[in-house]
């Protein structure tokens, strides 16, 4: 089945390039990993990328069921029996829609579920929002769900394909959110190569979703039984299960690199896995940020350069897990770090990558000053501009010198 | 206990510390955590049937002129009790 974007497009099998916005780069991507059944709900909200994927069934070019219930909750749950009876699964959803889905989001993980599900990242409420913000992704941040976040709609579409082969990786077995800037990368237009549908599906193999806890007659089992309680073995069991989860967690940052690795080789394009390094190996000063403001920042980098400027940039792609090592190493090179996050921190006055950026310079061992900066909320336009204030901040931030506040780069805009 | 038509999932070829699956059916039924039991007047009972329906755990068997319950399996929720159209049925507090 081909999935070419639109029917007039050249078919399958013939290398090509299109140009679409990000939900339609996601929405590719799905057709291209060929779930069985993708679930929806319309809105709560919805994007544009379920009616692309919508439109490539009934146009007969993505062979899949369409299941339209009645919530995100519905959907979530629904996609849990289609992936307990062996079949690859799709959704999207972000803001308020993930809020509604929660319950049988954090079962899922739990679960070992190797679901797929777009988070086309978005400001929560209230204010009252429907723009772009990573304030959803991050309030998730715990709940065991894979994050990977991307830069361009060309790594949306690739990122999605490979996120069903780190999933269903038997080290790995969890679900994978692959984020995507709301407004900016899923509204944002621009050309992407299609990969080969033949060469996809040897890079994919079939879906192995239920190997290990099924809804099937021929294999009866108790999903899910209730496991705890002081007195007896529940505890115990649980604490087993939770290591498991959290091993399946760590083994995922070797799997993610390895996929991407594999990526590379058999499609030509190499994304950074967990974090890219820009311009950071001479560099005394770094900014480290998520997402789509990346681009901005890489600019702003490279205008500090043209100036004489010792800056480079952390990207984080991988988000959960957390890149520990890899973060730890490249914030060793630096004397001083300016966070800037798309999201808050409630608890602390701060930007959530922020905080654990915070919690892998401790593992350098050398404490250097480290700023937070927080910007993009509601949708705002973080600029090559306001990234030179954040360099400009983060090359005089001096240690001890803890700011009582973030720094809001739109707060005067 | 009623036996299965297939043998259970053999869980050893799978990793213990994945998904939380069970193999092998729990020894406890409901009535080992009952607090209430139903108690049967059995000159009111008129062999309706109603409680049979209700029962959400089946434990209610037809006796030759009355309806008796399985208290292994009775889990004292009281549905009975409260849907026996003769009132022949009250729940009583288990002892000890």
């Amino acid at each position: 089945m081909s999935v070419a974007a639109t029917a007039e497009r050249p078919t399958a099998n013939t290398p090509r390039s299109v140009v679409v916005e990000g939900n339609e780069a996601a929405a590719i991507g799905v057709g291209l990993a060929r779930p069985d059944v993708v679930a929806v709900y319309p809105i709560t909200p919805q994007s544009t990328l379920v009616e692309h994927l919508s439109q490539m069934i009934a146009d007969g070019r993505l062979n899949a069921s369409l299941m339209n219930v009645e919530g995100e909750h519905a959907v979530l749950n629904g996609l849990q029996g289609v992936a307990l009876a062996g079949g690859r699964t799709f959704t999207a959803t972000c803001g308020p829609g993930i809020a509604y889905m929660f319950e049988p989001y954090v079962r899922t993980p739990g679960l070992r579920l190797p679901m797929v599900a777009s988070l086309v990242t978005r400001d929560l409420l209230s204010p009252q929002c429907v723009w772009g913000g990573q304030q959803d992704a991050m309030v998730v941040r715990e709940a065991g769900w894979i994050q990977m976040h991307c830069e361009t709609v060309q790594e949306i579409l690739d990122t999605t394909v490979m996120a069903y082969k780190i999933a269903e990786h038997r080290d790995v077995m969890l679900p994978v959110n692959v984020c995507h800037d709301g407004n900016y990368l899923s509204f944002g237009v621009t050309r992407v190569e299609l990969p080969e549908q033949q060469e996809v599906d040897a890079f994919l193999g079939p879906p192995a979703t239920n190997w290990h806890i099924a809804l099937d007659p021929e294999r009866p089992m108790g999903v899910d039984p209730l496991t705890g309680g002081a007195g007896g073995p529940g505890p115990r069991n649980f604490v087993r299960y939770r290591k498991g989860q959290c091993h399946g967690m760590q083994n995922a940052l070797r799997v993610i690199s390895e996929v991407h690795a594999q990526w590379a080789e058999r499609f030509g394009r190499n994304h950074a896995p967990l974090i890219e390094e820009y311009r950071l190996d001479d560099a005394d000063c770094a900014l480290v940020t998520i997402g789509s403001m990346t681009g901005a920042a890489k600019d702003a980098v490279d205008i500090a350069r043209d100036q004489g400027e010792a800056v480079g940039l952390i990207k984080v792609k991988t988000f959960r897990p957390f890149p520990l090592e890899v973060m730890t190493a490249a914030l060793a090179k630096v004397t001083r770090v300016g966070v800037v996050d798309r999201s808050v921190s409630f608890g602390w006055n701060a930007g959530p990558v922020y905080q654990e950026t915070l919690g892998a310079l401790y593992h350098t061992g050398t404490p250097i000053p480290a700023v937070s900066f927080i910007g993009g909320l509601a949708g705002a336009d973080i600029t090559a501009e306001h990234f030179a204030r954040a360099i400009a901040l983060t090359r005089e931030a001096k240690w001890g010198s803890v700011a009582a506040e973030p720094i809001w780069l739109n707060e005067n805009d | 206990m009623q036996r299965q038509s297939r043998e259970h999932f053999d869980a050893s070829t799978i990793p213990d510390d994945l998904a939380p699956i069970a193999t092998v059916l729990s020894k406890m039924l409901p009535g080992d955590w009952r607090s209430l039991r139903p108690v049967i007047d059995r000159r009111k009972c008129v062999q309706c049937g109603l409680c049979w329906l209700y029962c959400p755990v089946q434990c209610v068997t037809a006796k030759p002129r009355w309806f008796a319950f399985d208290l292994k399996v009775c889990k004292g929720c009281g549905v009975c009790a409260q849907e026996c159209p003769q009132r022949a049925i009250r729940m009583i507090e288990e002892a000890g």
